[in-house]
């Protein structure tokens, strides 16, 4: 395409389609209908452009594919893209969500409209560009350049608190991801390159490790969010409309998994391994803190927030158990989450759109008015929780398996996590769908619309099929996840070894 | 070719400069119109000429006159730069003056006066060049302060910028008299051979009086408590006047003087600017949070940024001055595209200066709403905007070099100062709408879209800059 590759229309056709509305003039209710209709194709075409690109990726090797490469910056810096068994998922859960984030935000945005859609198609370039950046340079600028569209779709769109929201989630977000660029440049000063591929296979010195390591950790634990930095995601997710959250929940926070697996990890293996315990204590007190917390939110959007914070606690565990089970449980826990915590806020959405408060105590036996809503919230309730039969399962199953090898403890005291999330979220689901319709303001709630309907139908499919058969996931990771691994045990093997020859 | 002739080719623009300003002079005086506005068109063509001579004439270097005005690509790189600031500044103010019944024909002769002393700065290669440019450039900035003179503010701080201005240019003499003494010689690379790696108690006193005068005009603290009031109080062209150009020579001459005559005591000046720069930078990121007027706001992230670009001179060497460089060209044009829109923040004929007035700006200027956000994102460092490219290039020269903790200060006042640029955008974009600014002057707004154009998009096509930054910095060494 013009000289690019696959990978750079998947980045960069979104900002095609915000031009485009851009262009439109006038703000009637038919260009407004116009401007997003065109937003719906732009992000059709960029998902069937990356399922293309899906169709073009061999999942058997580990390698970087559909690799892209012009000169950039000079000096080490340059344009390069691709994929590899981590960022395709990931990709296609980003390219996935967008069509179904436009069509959530239909009705319920009315205010500004044109510039609803083209933030959510820039946000949509940079979180796609992060995935298949191989430039570190590159992959900052599209990390935290995703800053500026979600400050302005949370600060302009969201809730009453919507400028606290906003400002806690830039600065938390920036002051973490300064650091992380000082430790990109100390890497370019050994390198003498940002290219993740020479970048990988790349020895860094093991006590320069440990701060590198700390570096990234302070930017992707307050993104991913792990406690006890994870105070900007409830005010955030709360705040934010709903399509914003779906996107926040969704995507922005795989960013800080999917820099771990990317980053710390495979490149800094001695200080992962020396940082692990640190990371099981905090994922652990995530499980189960939060979890509890989510055990006594008002708010439906807050409940669900803390609920992801627990489960992201899944995901940083299996992470650093550093088994193929673990970290592949971790990947598909994200992939899972993507889906089912996206379609809780969707969930939310629905009623929010009716009734304009998220209070729980403002709903109450909505099966008997809306049986469709109670029956599709209840998929993604269980999915949730982790039911056998659903996607949400086989995350939270490989990441136990994956602690279970390393240490029991860990993986008995994150087991009592799904307990909870039993709890929390069952309890929510009863408060909201079953009692009796008693409140007046809830006697003509209409229940799905086709719009509704359409949105949901794709994630309930996703749900069940990945919950049954999680092998289109899992496969397509398989290579990459396990070359990842080896090459980590390698690089402590021959640590040892060094140390043992000094004695 | 002769002597002369030879040394006026080398300073051809500002000869150029110079005659058009006596003739300008001459010019203004016989029409005998208080307002001209053909002065000021010819002054902006002088400018010009002399950005286009720099840019087509010679790529030697060349050091004339005696050894005591050199001409070389960082200098010609720092006098694109300021010459554009001049440029820029006097095109879109005119419309500013007229409305402010201030657009007497002195302001563009001043302003080319000031920009001439400017050029003579930058080229300084000795004590004496230094201190004649230097005073050319201040003296000139004294009077365009205080040019509304009918308003209080503006002479206040005129005069305060002129006794300020006075104490700091004599520290700078009497640091210049302590090398002259101790070196025997004015020229920089006479004092470089003199000093030779001993750092003698003279000549490191000599250089912290001289660092303490050219700290003071770069703003940098703790010699920067001038800047919020004159910011303030000067007319808005003249503030951005300081903003840029000013500021451009101040941390060309800097880098000059302690690459050129200091590089024999490294750790001595280094120190200095070390220090300088984390005050400037913790300075700047905190004292801002609390101001309410938007000029004010600007001196604040001023003095930061200017600590920020010292952090590359701090790291020294060749990568480090490039990343100066880099960093003053893409803060000229972010500062130009801020002072743009600030010009054209006017209700009913009056001018607002305070950030409340550009509440619910979004809605009723979209167009500057946008690309002033874009002007704060930039200033705080966010990607892909042009100013985190300046904030990757000198905070990379520091790792580089080994600054690690000036680094991680750096970058924690840099996430503490995006509060305040955020609360502009906040303020513009999320607040409800003020009354509506009157419609923009033509100028201030073709400024501001253009700068938001290289603002948004440096990092699109960034080669042909990132060459000219390192082949000017490799003519210093």
């Amino acid at each position: 395409m013009f000289g690019f590759g696959i990978l750079s229309g998947v980045v960069f056709l979104p900002l095609v389609g915000a031009g485009f509305i851009l262009a439109l003039r006038g703000n009637d209710e038919a260009t407004l209908e116009n401007a997003r209709r065109a937003a719906l194709s732009t992000t059709l075409i960029v998902f069937f452009l990356s399922l293309y690109a899906y169709a073009k990726f061999d999942p058997s090797s580990s390698a970087f594919q559909l690799v892209e490469e012009k000169s950039w910056f000079g000096q080490g810096l340059v344009y390069k893209m691709g994929i590899d068994g981590i960022s395709i998922p990931f990709l296609l859960l980003t390219t996935f969500l967008m069509p179904i984030c436009i069509l959530a935000s239909w009705k319920s945005i009315q205010n500004r409209v044109k510039e609803y859609l083209v933030a959510f198609l820039v946000l949509e370039t940079l979180m796609n560009g992060v995935f298949c950046a191989l430039d570190l340079v590159l992959f900052y600028l599209f990390f935290e350049g995703g800053l500026i569209p979600m400050f302005l779709i949370i600060g302009i769109w969201g809730g009453r608190r919507r400028v606290y929201a906003s400002f806690k989630f830039f600065l938390y977000t920036l002051a973490g991801s300064l650091l992380m660029l000082l430790a990109i440049m100390a890497m370019y000063g050994v390198a003498g390159t940002t290219d993740i591929v020479t970048l990988l296979q790349t020895h860094f010195p093991s006590s320069m490790q440990k701060w590198l390591w700390l570096a990234f950790f302070a930017s992707l634990a307050v993104k991913m969010p792990m406690w006890p930095v994870h105070t900007w995601l409830p005010d955030a997710h709360v705040e934010a409309p709903t399509a914003g959250s779906v996107i926040l929940a969704g995507i922005l926070l795989k960013m800080g998994g999917y820099g771990f697996i990317r980053f710390s990890l495979p490149m800094f293996p001695e200080a992962s391994a020396y940082f692990a315990p640190l990371v099981f204590a905090l994922s652990i007190i995530a499980i189960i803190y939060t979890s509890l917390v989510a055990l006594v939110q008002e708010d439906m959007k807050k409940l669900i927030a803390y609920s992801s914070v627990a489960h992201m606690g899944f995901v940083t565990m299996g992470l650093f158990t550093l088994t193929a089970q673990g970290v592949q449980g971790a990947v598909f826990q994200m992939i899972s989450h993507g889906l089912v915590s996206g379609a809780l806020f969707l969930c939310v959405g629905v009623v929010y759109d009716r009734l304009h408060t998220r209070d729980i105590a403002a709903y109450g036996g909505l099966a008997a008015r809306m049986p469709l809503y109670a029956a599709v919230f209840m998929i993604f309730t269980l999915a949730n929780i982790g039911l056998p039969g659903t996607s949400g399962f086989i995350g939270e199953f490989l990441t136990l398996v994956g602690a279970f090898r390393i240490n029991s403890w860990v993986a008995f005291l994150a087991t009592t996590g799904i307990i909870l999330s039993a709890s929390y979220a069952l309890y929510l689901y009863r408060r909201i769908i079953f009692d009796i319709l008693d409140k007046p303001s809830l006697a003509s709630i209409r229940d799905l619309s086709w719009r509704e309907a359409v949105q949901f139908a794709p994630l309930v499919a996703l749900t069940i099929l990945y919950g049954f058969y999680p092998a289109p996931v899992l496969e397509s990771s398989a290579a990459s996840i396990n070359a990842l691994i080896k090459g980590y045990e390698a690089a402590l093997v021959v640590t040892k070894t060094a140390a043992l020859a000094l004695h | 070719m002769s002597h002369l002739s030879l040394a006026l080719a080398h300073c051809l623009p500002e000869f150029v400069l110079a005659t058009g300003i006596l003739l300008l002079v001459l010019l203004g005086a016989f029409r005998g119109r208080v307002s001209d506005g053909l002065v000021t068109e010819i002054a902006a063509a002088l400018l010009g000429v002399a950005i286009v001579i720099i840019l087509l004439g010679t790529k030697s270097t060349a050091v004339v006159f005696g050894g005591a005005f050199i001409d070389d690509g960082f200098g010609r790189f720092m006098k694109v730069l300021t010459l554009a600031g001049s440029l820029v500044t006097l095109i879109m103010s005119q419309d500013f003056l007229a409305r402010e019944k201030i657009d007497k024909f002195e302001f563009p002769i001043l302003i080319l006066l000031s920009t001439l002393g400017m050029l003579m700065l930058i080229s300084a290669a000795g004590l004496i060049a230094l201190y004649l440019g230097l005073e050319l450039m201040s003296l000139a900035l004294y009077v365009i302060a205080a040019f509304h003179r009918d308003n209080i503010r503006a002479s206040e701080a005129g005069l305060k910028y002129f006794v300020l201005g006075a104490l700091s240019s004599g520290m700078l003499l009497y640091g210049a008299s302590l090398l002259y003494g101790f070196a025997g010689t004015v020229s920089f690379v006479g004092i470089a051979e003199t000093i030779n790696g001993t750092a003698s108690l003279g000549a490191v006193f000599g250089l912290v009086f001289l660092m303490a005068g050219l700290s003071f005009k770069m703003s940098a603290v703790p010699f920067h408590m001038w800047t919020p009031d004159v910011y303030e109080g000067a007319p808005t062209p003249v503030t951005a006047f300081f903003a840029s150009a000013v500021k451009m020579a101040a941390v060309a001459i800097t880098v000059r003087v302690v690459l050129t005559a200091f590089p024999g005591i490294a750790p001595q000046w280094r120190q200095i600017v070390i220090f300088v720069s984390l005050l400037s930078m913790v300075l700047g990121a905190f004292a801002a949070i609390g101001q309410t007027n938007i000029k004010r706001l600007m001196a604040y992230s001023a003095i930061g940024h200017i600590g920020f670009a010292l952090v590359g001179l701090a790291a020294g060497g060749e990568i480090g001055v490039s990343s100066v460089l880099a960093y003053m060209a893409i803060y000229l044009v972010m500062t130009l595209g801020t002072f743009a829109a600030i010009l054209s923040m006017r209700v009913n004929g009056e001018s607002v200066e305070n950030i409340s007035d550009l509440s619910g700006l979004a809605k009723t200027d979209g167009l500057t709403a946008f690309f002033l956000a874009m002007m704060m994102f930039s200033l705080a460092g966010i990607p892909p905007l042009a100013g985190f490219f300046a904030k990757w290039y000198v905070f990379n020269a520091a790792i580089q070099a080994g600054l690690y903790w000036l680094a991680v200060v750096g970058v924690l006042s840099s996430a503490v100062a995006a509060f305040y640029y955020l609360r502009i955008v906040k303020v513009m974009y999320f607040d409800e709408a003020a009354p509506a600014f009157d419609k923009a002057a033509p100028a201030p707004r073709a400024v501001l879209v253009g700068t938001g154009v290289l603002v948004l998009f440096l990092f699109a096509y960034p080669g042909a800059f990132i060459e000219a930054t390192n082949a000017a910095a490799q003519s210093l060494f």
